[in-house]
């Protein structure tokens, strides 16, 4: 088991350096021209050319690509085109608050996905599994920032509960940062709890098809012990696997989430700096996506191997 | 009502009309308003009225008309780009699928590599270094949608490929495009047909998603993703105009969701199809 874990760390790390390449192969091989993109057209070949060494442009790709990585393999991201400012700098507080608002929302979602997941599973067909199935359609067609607006509609201008901007600043005490991220985190909530639901229904029920399910039920044992007691340890290992992938697309949720609540986070950061075309940031926020990503879902596959009880014995 | 000698259920009739009312806006949208796209005809952000039936804008321009002429451009970005990435996908798919070897090898790790970080991240690093304009967002969202279309073909073709029919084929000594169009492609239009619904409803929720972040389709064309954006500031005095464009990109998604459901209903789609969203 412990050398499938390896094999499995080792391929992520694998992936993580494939991902660079392509991130770099996107903003520097293909075409595009970030000197011309940032002096505008009306700057001069001699000042084009300057930047382009300033940049380093002038050397081949490979080279670009290894000093790159080395800067980043060392803390060193680059700096702004647009301000100059140190990227590494700007990124880490904004990296903060998004992970804070992503794990905010994972600490509302997973249990409620999981727990009406598997109650819709004991109660398959009856009146609450089929309302629970038409909530969560509806809810994974319907856009990310339309779920914002209606939460803002409820609970700011109807309740007045809560902020409908999602201010965060240092020196905030944690309760208030809780308090001001409440919407974003329960919009994000709502949009992975319908995907985390559905999976967790789909894979109890689909072990519930099983020969010794049917024999707990011979035995004459009530649907709920059965869910309980006897599905749900070998569903275990699907469910945590569905929940590790769901949070890595909660990752991604939070670009459009941060963007309606103007949460001060990396996609917004990120989404500012693709308006204003400034390359290195896009490139460093895109690798701070990418490096969570993969990293959830690496850890998703570990998590499974770990809970399989058929793999749990040494060899 | 029968289509294709099927009879349609509740859900999938309320998703074929909402399809249709769509395409008809889509299609026959400026014959049918008097006001022009960019045309201010009051007040911003003005009530719902007789003149105008979902009131105005943030800049005085008529709710209804600009919802008329988004549904055009929101509606055949997501198709042209649906279309495209269709063409890429299936036909590289069903290359590696058929030639294999090399061919199958190189397309697949490349297609790995692409789907191991999320889809948006690498559409806003392209923007940002293309900016965006509508051939480059119709570009790059096809090709990056088109690794999903890849994935499918492929395990479809894998399964077509060793058939006697092809086989058959190429013994006669047909070349590559004979196969792919006229012994794979018909056997497994079913499973793509309704693929093609649901990557529309992922295409168009993101253009939509791009638009409001500001870096989709540009003003001063009207789309609905970016007519959410433009009227947001209205949602904190509690006014509607943000959501009537954010309800028309729901309704539409829900519609075709309710049509792909009924497809798949009929045509369960064969092994290792699932397609992830």
């Amino acid at each position: 088991m412990l050398r499938l874990i390896s094999t499995r760390a080792a391929l992520g790390v694998v992936t993580l350096f494939a991902v660079s390449v392509l991130i770099f192969i996107c903003t520097q091989v293909l075409p595009g021209d970030v000197a011309s993109a940032v002096l505008g057209q009306q700057a001069t070949p001699d000042a084009l050319r300057v930047f382009r060494i300033e940049l380093g442009l002038d050397k081949p790709a490979y080279i670009r690509y290894f000093n790159w990585l080395f800067g980043v393999l060392h803390g060193d991201l680059g700096h702004a085109l647009t301000n100059q400012r140190d990227i590494l700098e700007e990124l880490r507080p904004r990296f903060a608050n998004t992970m804070f608002l992503a794990a905010y929302s994972a600490l509302i979602a997973v249990p409620l996905a999981v727990g009406l997941g598997i109650l819709s599973a004991i109660r398959e067909g009856r009146l609450s599994d089929r309302l629970i199935n038409v909530a969560t359609l509806v809810a994974i067609s319907v856009p990310e920032f339309l779920v914002g607006y209606i939460l803002i509609m409820i609970f700011t201008i109807n309740l007045g509960w809560f902020p409908s901007l999602a201010t965060v600043f240092p020196g905030m005490s944690f309760a208030e940062r809780l308090y001001v991220a409440t919407l974003p985190a329960l919009t994000l909530t709502m949009v992975v709890m319908a995907h985390m639901l559905r999976m967790t229904r789909n894979s109890v029920l689909s072990i519930m098809s099983t020969p010794y399910i049917e024999m707990a039920f011979l035995k004459g044992m009530s649907r709920a012990r059965v869910v309980t007691f006897h599905a749900l340890p070998n569903a275990a290992g699907p469910i945590i696997s569905v929940v590790a992938l769901n949070l890595a697309y909660l990752v991604v949720g939070v670009v459009v989430v941060e963007n309606v609540f103007n949460y001060p986070g990396v996609g917004q950061f990120m989404v500012d700096a693709v308006s204003k075309r400034d390359v290195p940031v896009v490139q460093a926020c895109g690798l701070a996506f990418a490096a969570v990503y993969v990293t959830l879902n690496t850890l998703a596959d570990i998590a499974a191997i770990l809970v399989n009880p058929r793999l749990r014995r040494r060899r | 009502m029968t289509i294709f000698g099927h009879r349609p259920p509740l859900s999938a009739k309320i998703g074929i009309l909402i399809v249709i009312a769509a395409l008809a806006m889509a299609i026959f949208g400026p014959w049918l308003t008097p006001y022009t796209m960019s045309q201010s005809v009051g007040d911003g952000w003005a009530p719902p009225s007789g003149q105008n039936w979902l009131g105005t804008d943030q800049d005085g321009r008529d709710m209804l008309t600009r919802l008329l002429y988004g549904a055009s451009m929101t509606i055949g970005i997501a198709a042209a780009t649906t279309v495209l990435s269709f063409f890429i996908g299936v036909t590289s798919g069903f290359t590696a699928a058929v030639v294999g070897s090399w061919a199958d090898v190189v397309l697949s790790r490349l297609v790995d590599v692409v789907l191991s970080i999320p889809q948006l991240i690498l559409a806003l690093i392209i923007l940002g270094v293309f900016g965006s304009s509508i051939p480059v967002l119709i570009l790059t969202m096809a090709i990056l949608d088109s690794t999903r279309v890849f994935r499918l073909s492929r395990a479809l073709g894998m399964n077509l490929a060793v058939l006697e029919f092809v086989e058959a084929a190429r013994m006669r000594g047909e070349g590559l495009w004979w196969v792919i169009s006229r012994e794979v492609l018909p056997n497994a239009a079913a499973p793509l047909i309704s693929e093609f619904g649901l990557r529309f409803c992922f295409n168009f929720l993101f253009i939509a998603a791009l638009s409001f972040l500001g870096i989709g389709v540009q003003p001063p064309y009207a789309d609905w993703g970016g007519m959410v954006r433009e009227n947001a500031a209205a949602i904190n005095f509690g006014m509607f105009p943000p959501l009537y464009p954010a309800l028309a990109i729901a309704t539409l998604t829900v519609g075709v969701n309710l049509v792909v459901d009924w497809l798949l209903s009929i045509d369960a789609r064969p092994s290792g199809s699932q397609a992830e969203m």
